[in-house]
């Protein structure tokens, strides 16, 4: 199971507000 | 930690090279100009809670734990707020948060009662465990 990463930031923050969830938001240079 | 992560928040990640946009934009917006940055934003998009720089499994998940418990601490849910530091302390006990996880825990129920006996229970457990560590010396001020 991985952690399921979404790269639409301004949509996530809109869903959050909606959902009332928190967002982790990674800052990575990680290998996609 | 996996489980942790997409039951808890809403995971989002922007890349160095492969999101350099958006990368140089919200890093401007939340001050992140390194990576690895973790940020925990609560539903409106706030920062509660920054972890900076690599760190292994178990040390990264109760930092991600610690962010969460932090965030009811200061929503003053303070019982959902013990729990949280609390486990931390009993499931990831050798982690470098739990030290601090337990006298926020101290803390919290402190809040909840009022009872001033939780903080000295707080010093009094750091003379068993952690006895070396930064907050088991804020905590001695309570013994």
């Amino acid at each position: 199971m991985e952690i399921k990463f979404r790269h639409d930031v301004d949509t996530v923050l809109k869903e959050a507000k909606k959902q009332n969830k928190p967002i982790l938001l990674d800052f990575s240079a990680a290998p996609m | 930690m996996v489980k942790f992560v997409n039951e808890t928040f809403i995971p989002a990640r922007v890349h160095v090279k492969d999101d350099a946009e958006a990368f140089k934009r919200y890093g401007e917006q939340y001050n992140a100009h390194w990576t690895p940055t973790v940020l925990e934003l609560d539903p409106n998009g706030e920062e509660f809670y920054r972890l900076e720089g690599f760190l292994p499994n178990d040390d990264f998940l109760a930092q991600l734990e610690l962010g969460r418990a932090h965030m009811d601490f200061k929503k003053g849910k303070w019982a959902a707020a013990e729990k949280r530091f609390r486990e931390i302390v009993d499931n990831l006990p050798q982690a470098e948060a739990a030290p601090e996880a337990m006298y926020w825990a101290g803390v919290s129920h402190y809040k909840a009662t009022n009872d001033a006996g939780a903080l000295k229970e707080t010093a009094k457990a750091f003379t068993q465990r952690y006895e070396d560590s930064s907050w088991a010396k804020k905590a001695s001020i309570w013994a």
